[in-house]
């Protein structure tokens, strides 16, 4: 499904537009981030430190990378903030910490979970693209001598990254999308292994640019469904969702967004605070005022975790009921997703998947004979979804499997 | 359009009989509802309702300028019956497939290999492509400006009234005598047709002076339906078409049977097509009397009978390979049932049949053989019909013989075959379900409760499999009569030591309450995500929607199908009308005994239905678990090597889905041409 990528509608954006303009604005808020690690999320990271091979099998791992990515935000955190907007990042930024990573590749004791890792620190980088990089650096740092050896560590290289944490769906899906991308090709009936390998790295190469310009691909298929005068609600924080609203922007639309409060990490403050600085008009609800601020919606945006084999999504807890919510009143629901979210799998219902768990912050002390809910995910079936932004092209959900099964058989 | 519109709005009251209708065995005579409530009978808008297989109305539904001519002439072509699109698209698509190869390979399982239904001549109708009839037209319409009355009377089989029909039919133009039954059923237009021909030689020569009584009478043409009597009597059908003659009475009748186009599996209210098959059956059958009204068209046999008789004609067989004749009177028996079983029980009769081959001289063996599979698969059908899974493997064989080099000697391509046999048993059957199996496993979770219908070997497979591995789940067999499977399949669980709930559907809301997974088997799975499957299994997986409970179909890719079926009516399965209305074990419940003759009471046990994709959370086949919308890229990728060609394809889904259209009373060719797209264009553009 790679091949016919929609890539080329940014290519048409550079030539309308100067890339590095483009390049510079989109870099800003997540060079912030980067530059201010949130200092409270110690006590979190505590309990499953990214570079422990083995976490806490009670908590997700995914989530806590996403919460210290992208939760909170807390008084000190804005304070941070504002201070790191003062000096300009520069984009070299990306570079070293690439060379940093390289040393520890050509160290004899290359590690994949400790290459990820690295990778996954990066903010902008989406967790599937830090394993995509990860394992083309396996192959890059390989002393395999044939194909077959090469092959069988790539797929212990990938099996370790997966099962290091299994409740990543994105994770998960990237290692066997990367597998499948870089593996199926005649590379294979190369008969000098070196030329073969350099192949394959060519094409990891190639298959983790195509993922990081995917975020890009979709933001500009999406803006023909966002005009003038639009409200649109999104849920959670989502980096796809993110770029979208601010490529909306920047191409001076109208438009006003409701942001969900996004308990427990709140991610919805985190967003409305990326909005409000590129000056859209955003309104914060809690969770539940869904459905009572519904009818003022025109569109709903939300990212995803996964996208499974039916169509639907995985995605943060509350996208299922706001969903529902959005059908019921007949309003569009939109995915934004980057395609190596697409996963086989095929829940049947909620409790049809590995369950993500996260700490849930009352403020209070709550008895121990109270029980919690404390999944970090839902799924919404495909029923409820209108219309699927993905670097392949604007999909009906139906075309999710279509794609996977091209994909894989 | 508009024409044909009033015309079915006219007709239209009587045909929507659903589900038992007991025709009228004793209509009025001279009372005439269509003179007496319908304006159109004494309007002089001119009724055009062309009759299906009437070549003159193919003509008619192309878009030609002299149409409009024609309707200016009003009533002249007067084709009696429902307007069928399919003759329209097939006449005005240009069909380049020669006859030969057409019969062999063409449409699904259900008409290629019904060869032995069909007359071989009539698949030359095919051939007959539109520039041919209009050349033939030209002089015709020229010709037409004397009017003829073209009277048919009387099917063949209407014996004794032969000579009477000329008078007969003249009564009946001036009384109009009241159709019955408006909707003219196939059987109707095509004994009409049959009529048609029949009456041209003597109609010929009286035409111009009946047609000069008539059209005085009234431009109309009363459309005359005889009542539909039960099957074994002799039917008579009397029909009066005032035609111009423009559709030529001098046209030899064989011409115009070739120009026919073939039904696209055989339709059993059609009588003469009925009556040919016979004459090359193996099996006689003899057919059941009282049937439902909106299932003529599928074969009804009383039971029991056959099996002696067929025993005894064994050594006077010699066309029929042993194992061939061995599986057919299994199925017959009953003895083999099961998709699966059935397929690979006829493969393994193939195989053999083709080990003990031996092309005879001067014979090619890629012609010889194909034609000898047919002649078996016709055997099978009569036996019983074919499963679209079954259909899927003959197509695979057949194409696989027709693809042999050239250069093979016979025992090598024997061997080819029969080793092509063997991979698609394992690949597509044995190693598919064990796919099937690990796939959905894993949706058995600690806990559960599983609900099944009836018996599936896949889903039997799926229980054990997850009870060996450990799971604990409860199962509950839900059965119906008169089969009851499931009481094979329970005893079968209940030994291994499941644990089980037996419960008949009758009892399916109250029960579902506690299920959470619904598994189902299917007999096939349509390309718009129809499942296709035993009685019983819509009603299972619709209850199971109401309770937001998943149903998930499991099916092996192989018994996928490109059509697209929307109702369970057009195409099903009869079974023995005796099942249902006996209760075995039970002496006193035998309130319908000796009633099944009676001719107010029609019996229906159907083998089949359609439970829509709606109901359907999810299909699991050997590819994967998959959305119901994603079935037409399993078809692509499944039949891709086993369909030759586009147009082979094209003509197969054309024709079927356009008497689809037919049937569902869509009279309207834009619905006809509408459902044809959604039919074909899903699955073909990526076919080569």
């Amino acid at each position: 499904m790679w091949w016919r990528s929609a890539s080329f509608i940014l290519d048409q954006r550079h030539v309308e537009d100067p890339p590095n303009d483009v390049a510079s604005s989109s870099k800003e808020p997540d060079t912030l981030s980067t530059l201010s690690p949130p200092q409270t999320y110690s006590s979190f990271m505590a309990a499953a430190d990214p570079f422990n091979p083995i976490p806490n099998p009670k908590i997700s791992a995914y989530y806590q990378t996403r919460a210290a990515h992208t939760a909170v935000v807390t008084s000190d955190w804005l304070a941070q903030a504002q201070a790191a907007v003062g000096h300009h990042p520069d984009d070299s930024q990306a570079p070293q910490t690439q060379l940093l990573a390289s040393p520890s590749a050509s160290g004899k004791s290359f590690c994949v979970i400790n290459e990820f890792n690295n990778w996954r620190k990066q903010p902008d980088l989406a967790e599937a693209v830090a394993a995509i990089r990860a394992l083309a650096a396996v192959i890059r740092a390989s002393e395999a001598t044939t194909m077959m050896e090469l092959e069988i560590e790539l797929k212990k290289a990938s099996d370790s990254l997966k099962s290091w944490d299994t409740t990543s769906i994105s994770l998960t899906a990237g290692c066997d999308l990367f597998m499948r991308y870089v593996t199926r090709t005649s590379a294979l009936e190369y008969e000098d292994f070196n030329s073969a390998r350099s192949r394959l790295i060519e094409r990891a190469e190639k298959f983790g640019e195509i993922s990081c310009k995917a975020r890009r691909i979709i933001a500009m298929l999406s803006q023909d469904f966002i005009f003038d005068g639009c409200t649109i609600l999104v849920h959670g924080f989502s980096r796809v969702v993110l770029e979208v609203l601010k490529t909306a922007a920047q191409n001076k639309k109208l438009f006003r967004v409701f942001c969900t409060e996004g308990r427990p990490d709140r991610t919805g403050l985190r967003l409305s605070n990326e909005l409000a600085k590129l000056d859209v008009p955003v309104k914060l609800l809690i969770d539940s005022a869904v459905a009572y601020t519904m009818d003022e919606v025109d569109m709903v945006f939300v990212g995803a975790d996964g996208v499974v084999e039916s169509g639907g999504i995985i995605n943060m807890m509350g996208t299922y009921q706001i969903a529902l919510v959005a059908h019921s009143m007949n309003k569009p629901v939109y995915v934004a997703a980057e395609s190596y979210k697409f996963a086989r799998l095929y829940p049947l219902d909620q409790k049809d998947m590995a369950p993500a768990l996260r700490p849930i912050d009352f403020g209070v002390p709550i008895p121990s004979k109270v029980e919690v809910e404390r999944s970090a995910r839902d799924y919404t079936p495909p029923q409820y979804l209108t219309l699927l932004f993905t670097d392949l092209g604007v999909l009906t959900p139906s075309v999710v499997s279509d794609e996977l099964i091209q994909l894989y058989l | 359009m508009e024409a044909r519109r009033a015309s079915r709005t006219v007709s239209d009251p009587k045909v929507r009989h659903v589900g038992f209708f007991t025709p009228d065995p004793n209509p009025q005579p001279g009372w005439n509802p269509l003179a007496a409530d319908s304006p159109v009978s004494n309007s002089l808008s001119p009724v055009m309702i062309p009759p299906p297989r009437q070549p003159s109305d193919r003509t008619a539904a192309v878009p030609v300028p002299e149409t409009g001519v024609r309707r200016q002439t009003g009533a002249d072509q007067v084709p009696v019956g429902s307007y069928n699109p399919s003759e329209s698209l097939l006449g005005s698509s240009p069909v380049p497939s020669s006859p030969s190869s057409r019969v062999g390979l063409v449409d699904g399982e259900f008409s290629e290999e019904s060869n032995g239904w069909f007359r071989r001549s009539e698949s030359g109708k095919y051939a007959a492509s539109l520039p041919d009839t209009m050349v033939e037209r030209a002089p015709e319409n020229s010709a037409s400006a004397a009017p003829v009355v073209l009277e048919s009377k009387k099917s063949v089989e209407a014996t004794g009234k032969g000579g009477k029909a000329v008078v007969e039919e003249q009564n009946e133009v001036q009384s109009s005598s009241k159709p019955l039954k408006a909707k003219t059923t196939k059987a109707e237009r095509r004994a009409l047709q049959e009529a048609q021909r029949a009456a041209k030689a003597s109609g010929k020569a009286e035409g111009n002076k009946s047609a000069a009584v008539s059209q005085g009478a009234a431009p109309v043409k009363p459309v005359k339906q005889p009542s539909q009597k039960k099957d074994g009597s002799p039917v008579s059908v009397s029909v009066s078409v005032v035609s111009f003659d423009k559709k030529g009475g001098d046209r030899p009748p064989e011409k115009e049977r070739k120009k026919d186009v073939p039904a696209p599996r055989m339709q059993f209210d059609d009588k003469n097509r009925v009556q040919k098959a016979k004459k090359h059956a193996v099996v006689k059958q003899t057919e059941a009397r009282n049937r439902v009204e909106l299932f003529r068209h599928l074969p009804q046999y009383e039971h029991g009978t056959q099996l002696p008789d067929l025993e005894s004609k064994f050594f006077q067989l010699d066309p029929v390979h042993p194992a061939i004749y061995k599986v057919g009177l299994q199925y017959l028996a009953g003895d083999i049932s099961g998709g699966n079983a059935r397929c690979i029980a006829m493969l393994q009769a193939f195989k053999e049949a083709i080990e003990d081959y031996s092309t005879p001289q001067e014979k090619t063996l890629v012609r010889d053989l194909t034609a000898k599979i047919s002649s078996y698969v016709s055997f099978f059908i009569e036996c019983r019909p074919l499963s679209i899974g079954m259909g899927n493997a003959v197509r695979f064989l057949k194409t696989r013989i027709s693809d042999l080099p050239l250069t093979l000697s016979e025992s090598e391509a024997k061997a080819a075959l029969c080793s092509d046999i063997e991979h698609f048993i394992n690949e597509k059957i044995i190693l598919a379900d064990k796919v099937i199996v690990r796939h959905a496993v894993t949706k058995i979770r600690d806990g559960d409760v599983l609900l099944t219908y009836g018996s599936s070997c896949v889903v039997e497979m799926i229980l054990l499999y997850a009870h060996e591995m450990g799971k604990q789940f409860r199962v509950v067999v839900v059965d119906s009569r008169p089969k009851l499977e499931g009481q094979a399949l329970l005893r079968r669980l209940v030994a291994k030591g499941l644990s089980c709930t037996y419960s008949h559907i009758n009892a399916l809301s109250y029960i579902m309450h506690e299920v959470t997974k619904v598994f189902l088997g299917a007999a096939s799975v349509l390309s718009n995500g129809t499942v296709y499957s035993r009685v019983g299994t819509a009603s299972v997986a619709m209850v199971a929607n109401a309770f937001h409970v998943p149903v998930l179909i499991c099916c092996e890719a192989y018994k996928f199908h490109e059509r697209v079926q929307l109702d369970s009516i057009c195409f099903n399965e009869l079974g023995d009308p005796d099942a249902i209305a006996k209760v075995s074990g039970r002496m006193d419940v035998n309130y319908l005994n000796n009633w099944a003759n009676k001719e107010n009471l029609q019996l229906l046990n159907l083998m089949y239905d359609a439970t829509p994709s709606d109901y359907i959370s999810m299909i699991v086949t050997d590819y994967g678990m998959i959305p119901p919308t994603s079935v037409p890229v399993i078809v692509r990728r499944e039949l891709e090597p086993i369909l030759q060609s586009n147009i082979f394809t094209l003509s197969g889904a054309l024709s079927w889905e356009t008497i689809r259209g037919d049937e569902m009373g869509c009279s309207d060719l834009g619905l006809g041409m509408k459902l044809c797209s959604h039919g074909t264009h899903r699955v073909l553009p990526d076919v080569d």
